[in-house]
């Protein structure tokens, strides 16, 4: 159990910066997932956090004490990899213990803590195998249980289930989930997939371009994006976005083709913006009702408790998500309707959230 | 271009077997040569049926090269340069691979270098400094001036002098002194994940608990392929022990094989001279026949 401070934290290789100044606080015993696409600078904040990679600038404290200068072993971190990186010619006993046997704990002790982790995890009948004749969820176990053998006060994970097929890595996702409960140890989970970082995260940091681009719990992120990037990111589908520009009795879109009534936004009249609408936030209705947009359907994917709608707004694809038993036809029209509270607006310049419909909102100048 | 007609599969056997003959017929040779008695391997032609002779000829090559003691010093070399070779090929390349030091890549081609300087080429200054293993140090300390100092500081003077000829070490360093291995153990290393290390590091182990736990291990298929090659390398030197070991104790059994050619005017008893040949072939072949598994392991396959 430990806190983690992570103050300025930048990352150099020779000329190119790929970690331009990170501050976290994660707290003692939660579960942080970080999210971003590949390229996002979020292994390599991991593995600085590990030791694994030096920190160019800034500092990362582990409960308190600053571990810059200290080597892995020496920061009370485990780590789970991608790859699982087993030892190949050792058995699953070997391998999960090896860490003790480097820091010198007595044979019997080994055995009994190995038992110990083997049942918690399910591997007690495999002890004996070498990891060539592990399945992708078996070697997966066994990459936890090294880790947790050390009784970690900080465990990291670096992207651990994206080498194991989709229904075990809903299984693996959600004993994840259960073995922190129980160990309650900080945890630091790296991914690309937001599904897992949905699930797993008891906060949520997103990441891009070597930059957070927010932190919040999932909940939070999903239901208001700090920035355009987030909000097209987390999602599945992802959020429609439309430019528009913000006219006197609503809103301009798509090159001043459509009209869109909103409320008075505390706008300034001209101002160029993006709109975000949620695909599951939209509701089809008749083409022509009036306030909805018509559009032309393109593609239907069924998904069975529901299906995606893709249509074409004047040449701008858009996505719906609706678990009515409807079909349109391909070709056909339909109109588009949402709420105003539904609608998220990023400037169009920087792409950070305008919050435009809070109470405090002063009056726009006419 | 996968054929399969009885046309062309003959065909491929016929090329096949014509080139296992072009490769055994000399053994062959040797080995009915060695069971004839002195009258009939002077035939012109020699028969090629086996004589009766060949437990009679091997005794005699034994007896008349002695044979025992050579084969345990071409032994003792073989093996020593083999474990050498490993040893220093692994440290080497582990340094290299996995350490980044001011002048890596320096050491790197220096070392590269050694690859065009067999022992054949420097022979000349080797034979020098193992003949006397602190030459070099007694030049640079003559050339500044040091032994002068000591020798008029303290009366003494210096020489220093300490010399391989005729000794294990002397035969056996030389030869362990190149690059082949260190190459073969890059590549290997090169090929080890990243994560696997990184594992290491999470699970406390230092640089040589990694290299002891980790690689050795891993790299066990490399290192008997490396072993059987400088084995059977070290096993046929032939310039180099000639021209180290003056002495009849050190001698080693390929050597000595010479002591078996008949000389000018002497009986021409090649039967034994082939018998004895025989013997000395026998430990590489059965080395072969015993790595041969990991051998091939070794130089084709990574290990997944």
């Amino acid at each position: 159990m430990a806190s983690i401070t992570i103050r300025g934290v930048k990352k150099n290789y020779a000329k190119t910066q790929v970690v331009h100044g990170v501050d976290l606080d994660f707290a003692s015993g939660e579960f942080v997932v970080i999210l971003g696409p590949s390229g996002c600078g979020k292994s390599t904040l991991l593995r600085m956090i590990a030791g694994l990679e030096e920190i160019s600038d800034g500092t990362i404290a582990i409960d308190g004490t600053v571990v810059n200068k200290l080597e892995p072993r020496e920061r009370g971190c485990a780590m789970v990899f991608q790859n699982y990186a087993l030892y190949p010619h050792m058995s699953v006993a070997q391998n999960i213990g090896y860490s003790l046997k480097v820091a010198g704990v007595p044979s019997a002790e080994r055995t009994q803590r190995i038992q110990a982790v083997a049942r918690v995890l399910e591997l007690e009948h495999l002890l004996d195998r070498k990891p060539m004749a592990l399945s992708g969820g078996q070697r997966q176990r066994v990459a936890m249980g090294r880790a947790m053998i050390r009784e970690p006060k900080v465990f990291l994970f670096d992207e651990p289930l994206s080498n194991l097929d989709a229904k075990l890595r809903v299984q693996m996702r959600s004993e994840i989930r259960k073995l922190h409960r129980r160990l309650n140890a900080t945890s630091v989970f790296v991914t690309h997939d937001q599904v897992e970082a949905m699930t797993l995260a008891d906060r949520l940091v997103v990441m891009n371009g070597g930059r957070v681009e927010q932190v919040g719990t999932p909940a939070e992120v999903y239901s208001r994006p700090a920035s355009r990037f987030v909000a097209t990111f987390v999602g599945a589908p992802a959020m429609n976005m439309l430019e528009g520009t913000v006219t006197l009795d609503g809103l301009s879109l798509l090159g001043d083709s459509r009209k869109l009534n909103v409320s008075r936004t505390g706008l300034a009249v001209g101002a160029k913006v993006a709109v975000g609408i949620r695909p599951e936030a939209v509701r089809m209705v008749a083409p022509g009702t009036p306030g909805a947009l018509a559009a032309t359907v393109d593609l239907i994917e069924e998904l069975g408790a529901g299906r995606v709608i893709y249509v074409d707004l004047d040449g701008a694809p858009f996505s719906i998500v609706t678990s009515e038993t409807v079909h349109p036809e391909p070709g056909s029209t339909v109109g588009l309707q949402f709420a105003e509270r539904d609608l998220h607006f990023f400037s169009a310049e920087t792409g950070g959230r305008l919050d435009v419909f809070k109470a405090s909102v002063p009056e726009p100048a006419l | 271009m996968v054929e399969r007609t009885p046309v062309f599969n003959f065909f491929t056997h016929l090329i096949l077997f014509v080139g296992f003959v072009f490769c055994v017929a000399p053994f062959a040779i040797v080995a009915i040569a060695a069971s004839h008695n002195l009258k009939d391997v002077n035939d012109v032609p020699m028969s090629l049926l086996p004589g009766s002779d060949f437990w009679v000829n091997i005794k005699t090559a034994w007896t008349t090269a002695d044979l025992g003691p050579k084969l345990l010093n071409s032994f003792i070399m073989a093996f020593g340069v083999a474990a050498g070779k490993v040893i220093i090929s692994a440290l080497t390349a582990f340094s290299i691979v996995y350490f980044r030091y001011p002048g890596r890549m320096l050491i790197f081609w220096l070392i590269f270098i050694t690859l065009m300087l067999p022992l054949e080429v420097r022979i000349v200054p080797t034979y020098a400094v193992v003949a006397n293993v602190l030459e070099p140090y007694q030049a640079i300390m003559d050339l500044t001036g040091l032994s002068w100092l000591i020798e008029k500081v303290s009366g003494v003077q210096v020489q220093l002098n300490v010399g391989l000829l005729n000794s294990y070490p002397g035969l056996i360093l030389p030869l362990v002194a190149t690059a082949t291995g260190t190459f073969l153990y890059r590549q290997f290393f090169l090929t080890v994940p990243d994560e696997l290390t990184e594992a290491a590091r999470m699970d406390g182990a230092g640089a040589l608990r990694f290299f002891i736990d980790i690689l050795l291990p891993l790299s066990r298929n490399n290192m008997a392929a490396l072993g059987t090659i400088m084995f059977l390398w070290a096993w046929n030197q032939y310039l180099w022990p000639l021209l180290i070991t003056t002495d009849q104790s050190h001698a080693m059994a390929v050597t000595e094989l010479k002591q078996l050619i008949p000389n000018v005017g002497g009986a021409p008893e090649w039967h034994i001279a082939m018998a004895g040949t025989l013997i000395v072939m026998l430990p590489p072949l059965i080395v072969v026949v015993l790595m041969q598994r990991w051998f091939v392991r070794g130089l084709i396959a990574t290990e997944k």
